[in-house]
């Protein structure tokens, strides 16, 4: 591992400075991700600013019925939290489904955000990655790819996010705020990882040297109704192979209102936009259900090994809205 | 300030001070080891993967190989050296003893560490991954087989003694249960 120098912050402005929007100068939050990587040599920072002890391990509820979840608080708090629990309970879900206890209490939400995928070509150093060496190539389009995306990819990496947390936040419109040292900023979840295109090194759309300082949660009654449901390879400790956010609002037998996301299909949460526009107004029907998967799957494009996560998510989000739409009839 | 690589940091191990100079490359793990002595704390795969190096830090369980000892400075750490009452072992160091929680015994430290986190995360409410239902309504899920599997998962043993360590697990909870129940009734009276 290189040498490096360490700070600890004691304000987020303080933080900012410290970090001086270094390229060479990383934030440590939990260190769950960072730490690993250092160790594998894929980060190689001068400099760590810890912002663990920042005072950002509060969540509020806002004036308007949503909820404000600072940067600092740990998985743990985050999924035993009585407000994310009744009011957002796959945000809940999706957090104690992720990881293992252990890493629950040392993770931290925005570093959640911030984690890195764990493709093996990225992991291991002597491989091309266009992640991690622009340019260098992508082994998985030829190469081990059964966990890799089959939405929203290019020819430059096919690399999946692997936050659970992220799918849910991805499904409730939540925004994520920052400090930079030109003061503070916003942006929508949906707006805050790039595209892949052919800069797969360049993750998300914070300004260089950005803090992410919490999240914030809409007021979204739809989501007290909701559900995260997770496939892996083995019954806990995995990353997804496949999973869904949902949320659904059923009135006589047909869907008022519904939110889906999916995970590890993509570079980023999946918001299922296209398939919440079949669902509102149709029939809550397994049927239907089928159909809005099919109309979000319609644009995947898998590789010759991850074809299955076509079949897979849409079985998972017909099985989702079904429980959610019996749940609702009770 | 210059930039330094390495610092001096006050480590709160099972209540005893100890003040070093660590390179800040150094995991707690290590200097938990290699500085200190402490060498029941286990080294697996030191990728966060294995669970073999579970401490307590600040009373919530922790994986010693992906924490700087430099950000651990000030923090409270609990290993498995500090988790019995002089002689008298802790109920979940019992109850693997007992109940043959091990075989090879190198996971054991953490497992142990775990499990002593696992009774209290249950016992203050927090629901799990199999929990059917997490909404506050719903009420505590009862500690069963599955949910002590779930909430230990973190904890890898290669020997495969997870059916006993799940008994322990549950026995020593059960324990902890009864004991705080009679210390609310002591009370009470």
């Amino acid at each position: 591992m290189r040498e490096f120098d360490y700070r600890r912050a004691d304000d987020v402005s303080g933080a900012v400075a410290l970090l001086g929007a270094d390229p060479d100068a990383r934030y440590l939050g939990g260190g769950t991700n960072l730490v690993d990587l250092m160790k594998t040599g894929v980060e190689r920072p001068a400099r760590l600013v810890d912002v663990r002890t920042l005072p950002l391990d509060r969540i509020e509820p806002a004036d308007d019925g949503g909820l404000r979840i600072g940067a600092t608080v740990t998985n743990s708090d985050l999924a035993a939290h009585p407000l994310v629990r009744d009011r957002y309970p796959a945000l809940a879900q999706a957090v104690l489904a992720g990881a293992s206890g252990q890493l629950r209490n040392m993770a931290t939400v925005g570093g959640n955000l911030l984690q890195r995928t764990r493709c093996g070509y990225f992991t291991d150093v002597t491989r091309p990655c266009n992640k991690r060496v622009p340019g260098s190539g992508c082994p998985a389009l030829t190469g081990e790819h059964h966990n890799h995306a089959v939405l929203g990819a290019s020819d430059h990496c096919v690399a999946v996010h692997p936050s659970d947390m992220g799918v849910a936040l991805a499904a409730f419109d939540a925004v994520v705020s920052y400090e930079t040292a030109d003061g503070p900023g916003e942006l929508a979840l949906a707006d805050f990882y790039l595209p892949v295109g052919d800069t797969p090194h360049r993750e998300t759309a914070l300004p260089p040297g950005a803090l992410v300082t919490g999240v914030t949660l809409p007021p979204l009654p739809v989501a007290a109704r909701s559900r995260y449901r997770k496939v892996r390879e083995r019954a806990s400790y995995a990353f997804a192979i496949g999973s869904v956010a949902a949320a659904l609002d059923v009135s006589d037998g047909v869907v008022r209102d519904a939110r889906l996301a999916f995970g590890a299909v993509a570079s980023r949460p999946w918001r299922a936009r296209a398939a919440e526009r079949v669902l509102t107004g149709a029939p809550a029907t397994a049927e239907y259900f089928a159909a809005a998967a099919d109309a979000e799957l319609a644009a995947a494009r898998p590789l010759p090994d991850n074809g299955y996560k076509v079949t897979l998510m849409r079985n998972l989000v017909v099985a989702v809205l079904s429980e959610l739409a019996e749940e609702a009839a009770r | 300030m210059a930039p330094s690589t390495s610092s001096t940091v006050t480590l709160n191990i099972n209540g005893e001070k100890h003040t070093l100079s660590v390179d800040h490359r150094t995991t707690l793990l290590d200097a938990l080891r290699e500085r200190l002595d402490l060498t029941g704390t286990k080294k697996g795969c030191d990728q966060g993967q294995c669970g073999a190096c579970t401490v307590l830090v600040d009373g919530r369980r922790s994986v010693s190989c992906l924490q700087l000892a430099v950000a651990s400075d000030g923090r409270e750490i609990t290993t498995v050296e500090g988790v019995a009452d002089g002689d008298r072992l802790h109920p979940v160091q019992q109850a693997f003893l007992d109940l043959d929680g091990f075989q090879c015994g190198y996971c054991t430290p953490g497992q142990i560490c775990s499990a002593i986190a696992v009774i209290e995360e249950h016992a203050a409410g927090w629901p799990s991954a199999v929990t059917e239902d997490v909404r506050p309504d719903a009420g505590p899920p009862p500690l069963t087989p599955e949910e002590i599997k779930e909430r230990m998962s973190g904890n890898l043993c290669r020997c495969g003694a997870y059916v006993q360590i799940a008994e322990a697990v549950a026995r020593a909870a059960a324990e902890t249960r009864s004991e705080n129940r009679n210390e609310t009734e002591g009370a009470a009276a």
